[in-house]
């Protein structure tokens, strides 16, 4: 295969990936391909209850076995004031448990040994004795009176309750719901699930015992925010930790957080003096690592006789598992779930949240997601397509009447967002004309003539992205910019770094492409790096879609930071004024005389060589951007669904997604990016689950249990676009990674209620399993 | 134990337990790790190889059963000619993005062509069906493996390098 | 998720694997495709001191006819019997349910026998035995014997084989006759085990229904022959009523519980749903000479 690229690498070009020639190759470098000499392997034992107290943990038959270096326990962790650990929203998460066991999988103690299979064999060999507790699963039982205070270790903590939190105008709502001619409620609830990603999560310690340097590789999603939260946890002086996230598996939020397991791996690392490699099994994975959701929802909507949105009142218990860890900006609670008025211009709203401990995995990760938009989304459009049925209006019209106009924006949301830039309407007439949304209407009237159970679903969501501006978004108090450095090179090839981590998004193309953009080196001649907190610039990392929305104007400030110094070097080169100078992607030359040009490659070269009297040497510069605002991406997806009456099965017959993300970098990408996060919600939508029975045992432990669908279920995806730029960004671009797993579970869910609705129903959570639907066909008198 | 095998055509050998996985065997006694793990249940497919031609979770196979057989991994796809059909069809159609699940996807779809030079979309989502990715959605992967099948037919006329220029692969 | 330590033997003859189960058959396992045991010795549920891999039998993996019987060896795999001409011939239904087994990768390792000896209550291919009234082949050091599919199930993950005995092979009567069958399915997605599933398969004589065999997946302890229903068919014109009845008998058969695929009264009524669906299915396929 030739390595020239045939394109320039230009915004909006589809050029191909430059990651891929590693991995198509079998030669990409993820966690548990590192290979260190001496490095040792660590097992976790964890607890098979959810909550109980422990007695005693008995290491003395493992520490005998085979390959066994050393028994890690809570006590020996706790000696070294290592037992507990802060979490990302300001509370405390055992690491090795010492006192109780809160829920199941918790991690209890750690086996150190030369073969992973040794570590295994002695694990088995470990001894606890448990005291068995009644366990809390849910809000309603941490409620309720008697309910066992899960933590304890708390001084102050009396009951299962975390935190309050509104949003809001309380006293204008209360007044538009007193004037509304109907109201509608959904009570719903999105479960608890998994990321799930290819690759689980993992570490290699290897710490120096004579310089005390911490060289940590880790599937990390923020490894910069992770060497800040190292130097916190364990007191380990900043700039002796170097963290390194090689490529990654897929992170979608589970990568973002520090596990107990990388604090123990670093600390046995520190202890033993030898490398220490830690790596999830797909069981550890599911049970104990970064859960999503979880939020139990009642919304009620006020609305006119006319079928206008009046105001909007939403309250939600949040369960927060046995540590209050969500990943999010301090300054919330529930995250940015009071983004929950969508896409429509509803005058007043009131948010109300309140968190409880249960004894379950803490995590609240935000998986594909922006920090519990996707639970907001889901919830508003939801409500409005139950809305529009109630109200005996086609569901798009009814959105349609509704939603913020073009002319709106900037546009303030009740609850105090300031929206960028939106076309609604246009995005929904894209998607209804695609789908041939008329037409399929009467199709589906003449189906139902038949008795055949179909519908249409529909969703047009509001996302927000690209946190965010740093006054009012922070990572334990760590505004939340993001960076880029670029180093042009003397022959005009350039390195370019950031403080965001690809996790297979293809950010060494879509990077690089943006300095073509502005810089004109194309893009093959870019190379990105990122990952390594010794070489890149501090970043706060790849979640939330911030990559595009922050690094990615951090990398076409760099840039123009660099075109200007060019300018200065041309002129002087092309002894012309450098108000005469016109850019011309790749060259200046001077007004007038296109002839009289200097490349960047020039150009380069000259800053290493021929400057001007005065100038400081090299083209190289680093920016750190941040933002003025957030990022609000949107789109109308549209979902048509047939039931089997015998069996409940759900078949998505068709699934179409305008999608509107700003400027788009790399179509391709996007369009990878889409389909990715297209599949993902279908998942949630139709069963991937984590639940647990009554005594806190999780069910979804593994991939028998929690499912991912595969290319038979997944539907085939039909896009489209439209093209609203961000005013605020650099490029005009909004992020895009996340807007499929925000918008589209609630279109797939509208499309089953949608089919549902000749027979009254009105809800079914998600997962939309066949039994669920089964039930309420059977209830409705539908057989077969 | 004593086990010989050939891998990506050449004889290697090592000494096992008998319970280690052939996963592991390729990994960590070959340091062949472009064939990964994904899970404990035998359900995700990363580790998937060729023995004998067929895709097999490797996962799910005792090194010590691959004895005396041939074992294809994604190293084993290139030759000296270049990338395979399949390689350059899934960079082509960006039928990859993380890149975990690839070596598996690609390894069926190479098996699946071998038999079904030509299969339809239905056909390559069922012989994916044992491979889950969770970036891609299929949608690429299915385009990537079609990409494939043109490919292959196109060079069965013309040598594989040529091919590979003709569709301005990268 | 790692194996426990254990001795591994691949007898090169049936003579040699019985003679150390002779010896070692209680504390040993016998590995076929490996694609249930495996699993199991990773999550160290199994935890056996030797595996005998039959994997490198001879002969054994053949599929073919003998006497009005499709004879299918303990090496067949369930890719084979979905691609096999003699048993598209002879008995579709074992293709139909050969694809809806597990994913295509498990497939090309798992064979129709290790999955009868293994004797999960959701496996497939229980059912289909028991439909299908095949008779699996046994041998020990002391013998070779016959067993019913019938008396084959003991329970979950029990069945009538002694520790020294390994199934040669399965005998299906086909061939007389109209025949036709049919496998459905509900599963959550490709490689999930049945929320439920149903064998069916009849004969007819005439217009009227010679003999029936209905087999249950994932309904009760272990696969569930449905005997009511099939001796309420036999002697019948398979009418829609007669069939829906059948079906509803078929559903009483069924002792399902409670869980994460859905409550009992879910998974009988898809038995019956799927009885109904999968006799008309036979019928046609009788009728048409499609087997
Ligand atoms: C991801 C996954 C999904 C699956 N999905 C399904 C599914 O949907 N439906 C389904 O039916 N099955 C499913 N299975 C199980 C699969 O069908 C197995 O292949 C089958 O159950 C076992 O066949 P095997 O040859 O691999 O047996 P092995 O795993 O080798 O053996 C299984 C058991 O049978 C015994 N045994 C094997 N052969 C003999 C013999 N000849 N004589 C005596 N004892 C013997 C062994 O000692 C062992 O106890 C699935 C498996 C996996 C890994
Ligand atoms: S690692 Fe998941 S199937 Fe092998
Ligand atoms: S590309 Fe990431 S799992 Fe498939």
């Amino acid at each position: 295969m030739a390595t020239e690229v045939h394109m320039h690498g230009r915004i909006g070009e589809p050029i191909k990936r430059k990651e891929d020639a590693r991995f198509i190759r079998g030669k990409g470098n993820y966690l548990d391909d590192i290979e260190l000499p001496g490095m040792l392997h660590m097992a976790i034992l964890r607890s098979p209850h959810a909550h109980a107290r422990i007695k005693s943990v008995d290491t003395a038959e493992a520490s005998k076995m085979p390959g066994v270096i050393a028994v890690v326990t809570g006590e020996l962790m706790a000696q070294h004031k290592l037992a507990w650990m802060p979490t990302l929203s300001y509370d405390t998460q055992a690491v090795l448990a010492t006192d109780k066991v809160r829920f199941q999988g918790q991690e209890v103690a750690a086996v150190i040994a030369e073969t992973l299979y040794q570590a295994e064999d002695a694990r088995d060999a470990v001894v606890v004795d448990y005291d068995v507790l009644p366990a809390v699963i849910d809000p309603e039982g941490a409620k309720a009176a008697g309910a066992p205070v899960i933590r304890d270790d708390k001084e102050d903590q009396k009951d299962n309750h975390i935190y309050h939190w509104e949003s809001g105008d309380q006293a204008t709502t209360q007044a538009a719901f007193a004037k509304a001619d109907k109201v509608i409620r959904l009570h719903t609830f999105y479960p608890r699930c998994h990321p799930a990603p290819m690759e689980t999560c993992g570490i290699v310690a290897d710490v120096n015992g004579a310089t005390g340097r911490a060289t940590i590789y880790m599937t990390s999603q923020a490894p910069h925010l992770h060497r800040t939260v190292f130097a916190l946890v364990a007191g380990l002086p900043e700039e002796n930790i170097r963290i390194v996230s090689p490529d990654i598996g897929g992170g979608f939020g589970n990568k973002v957080p520090v596990y107990p397991g990388y604090v123990v791996a670093t600390a046995a690392s520190l202890l033993i003096g030898r490398p220490v490699k830690w790596v999830e099994d797909r069981t550890e994975n599911l049970i104990s690592t970064g859960f999503a959701r979880d939020f139990h929802m009642t919304g009620d909507l006020a609305v006119d006789k006319d079928g206008k949105m009046l105001a909007l009142r939403v309250h939600l218990d949040s369960d927060n598992g046995a540590f209050f860890s969500d990943a999010q900006p301090t300054k919330v609670k529930a995250g940015l779930f009071h983004i929950v008025t969508g896409s429509y211009d509803i005058p007043t709203a009131h948010v109300t949240a309140d968190g409880y401990y249960t004894n379950k995995a803490p995590g609240g990760v935000a998986y594909r997601c922006s920090f519990r938009v996707t639970e907001a989304s889901y919830m508003i459009e939801r409500l409005v397509t139950n809305a529009a049925i109630e109200l005996g209006m086609d569901q798009a019209e009814f959105r349609k009447k509704n939603f913020i106009r073009k002319d709106q924006f900037p546009y303030e949301s009740p609850t105090g967002w300031v929206y960028d830039s939106g076309d609604y309407h246009k995005a929904m007439d894209v998607a209804l004309e695609q789908l041939g949304y008329n037409e399929l209407r009467k199709d589906v009237e003449a189906r139902r003539a038949k008795g055949e159970v179909t519908g249409i679903g529909i969703a047009s969501f509001t996302e927000v992205v690209g946190a965010g501006h740093g006054k009012d978004f922070d990572l334990l108090g760590v505004r939340m910019f993001d960076s880029a450095e670029l180093r042009v090179h003397p022959t005009g090839k350039a390195l370019l770094r950031m403080g965001t981590k690809s996790q297979g998004q293809g950010h060494e193309t879509t990077f690089a492409q943006i300095v073509t953009e502005e810089l004109g080196i194309p893009a093959a001649d870019v190379l990105v790096e990122e990952g390594d907190t010794d070489t890149a610039p501090y970043g706060l990392g790849t979640y939330a879609s911030r990559s595009t929305p922050v690094a990615g104007a951090a990398t076409a400030m760099v840039s123009r930071k660099l075109r200007d110094k060019a300018r200065k070097i041309a002129g002087h080169l092309l002894e012309a004024d450098e108000e005469d100078l016109v850019w011309d992607n790749g060259r200046f030359y001077v007004k007038g005389s296109p002839d009289k040009a200097k490349t960047i490659q020039e150009i380069a070269f000259a800053a290493y060589s021929n400057l001007p009297d005065g100038m400081e040497a090299g083209l190289e510069g680093v920016h750190y951007y941040d933002p003025p605002n957030m990022t609000y991406p949107f789109g109308t997806y549209a979902v048509v669904v047939d039931v089997d009456k015998g069996t409940g099965q759900v078949k998505v017959r068709r699934m179409v997604a305008v999608d509107d993300c700003g400027v788009r970098i790399n179509p391709m990408i996007v369009e990878g990016q889409i389909h990715g996060g297209l599949a993902e919600g279908f998942g949630i939508a139709f069963m991937q689950l984590i639940t647990f029975d009554s005594e806190g045992n999780c069910i979804g432990s593994n991939f028998l249990d929690y499912l991912l669908p595969t290319a038979v279920e997944t539907p085939s995806f039909e896009l489209g676009e439209t093209v609203t730029p961000s005013p605020h960004h650099p490029l005009g671009a909004k992020g895009v990674g996340e807007s499929p797993t925000v918008g589209s579970p609630a279109a797939y869910v509208n499309a089953v209620i949608d089919a549902l609705s000749p027979y009254g129903v009105t809800n079914i959570d998600m997962p939309v399993t066949s039994d669920k639907v089964w039930a309420a066909l059977r209830a409705a008198g539908v057989n077969e | 134990m004593k086990v010989s095998m050939t891998v990506n055509g050449s004889e290697r050998s090592g000494d096992v337990e008998p319970r280690v996985l052939l996963v592991d065997f390729l990994r960590t006694n070959l340091r062949l790790t472009g064939t990964h793990i994904g899970c404990d249940t035998s359900s995700c497919g990363a580790c998937t190889v060729l023995i004998d031609g067929e895709p097999v979770k490797s996962c799910t196979q005792l090194a010590v059963q691959a004895d005396g057989r041939a074992i294809t991994t994604v190293e084993g796809l290139a030759t000296a000619a270049g990338l395979s059909p399949m390689q350059i069809g899934f960079h082509e159609e960006h039928g990859l993005q993380c890149g975990f699940c690839t070596p598996g996807m690609m390894l069926v779809g190479t098996a699946l062509l071998e038999h079904n030079p030509n299969p339809t979309e239905e056909e390559i989502r069922w012989a994916i069906s044992g491979n889950i990715c969770r970036c891609t959605g299929y949608m690429n992967i299915v385009k990537a493996i079609k990409h494939a099948a043109a490919l292959r037919e196109s060079s069965e006329v013309v040598p594989r390098e040529t091919a590979a220029a003709a569709t301005g692969g990268e | 998720m790692y194996p426990t330590a254990f001795d591994y033997r691949a007898p090169a003859s049936l003579d040699e694997t019985l003679s150390v189960l002779k010896e070692r058959g209680d504390e040993a396992k016998v590995m076929a495709g490996g694609q249930s045991l495996i699993p199991l010795l990773k999550l160290r549920f199994a935890r056996p001191e030797l595996v005998v891999d039959i994997g490198r039998l001879p002969h054994l993996n053949a599929i073919g006819r003998d006497d009005g019987h499709l004879v299918i060896g303990a090496l067949a795999r369930h890719v084979d019997i979905e691609n096999s001409p003699e048993v598209a011939a002879s008995a579709l239904m074992l293709a139909e349910a050969a694809h809806w087994i597990a994913d295509p990768l498990v497939r090309n390792r798992g064979t129709l026998v290790g999955s009868v000896c293994h004797a999960d209550p959701a496996g497939d291919w229980g059912s289909v035995i028991l439909a299908m009234h095949a008779d699996l082949v046994a041998r020990s050091a002391s013998g070779e014997r016959v067993i019913h599919a019938a008396d084959f199930f003991k329970g979950p993950f029990e069945t009538a084989l002694k520790p020294d005995e390994v199934v040669t092979g399965v005998r299906i009567p086909v061939g007389k006759g109209r025949g036709g069958g049919a496998y459905l399915k509900l599963e959550r997605k490709v490689g999930d085990f049945a929320t439920v599933a149903v064998a069916v398969h009849l004969h007819l004589d005439g217009n009227k229904v010679e003999a029936a065999g209905i087999g249950l997946t994932a309904v009760g302890p272990n696969n569930i022959k449905a005997t009511e229903a099939e001796h309420f068919l036999r002697g019948k014109e398979p009418t829609d009523e007669v069939i829906a009845e059948a079906a509803r008998i078929a559903s009483d058969a069924a002792e399902p519980k409670d869980d994460i695929r859905g409550s009992a009264a879910y998974k009988k009524d898809v038995v019956r749903v799927f009885v109904q669906r999968g006799l008309k299915a036979a019928v046609a396929r009788a009728k048409e000479g499609r087997s």
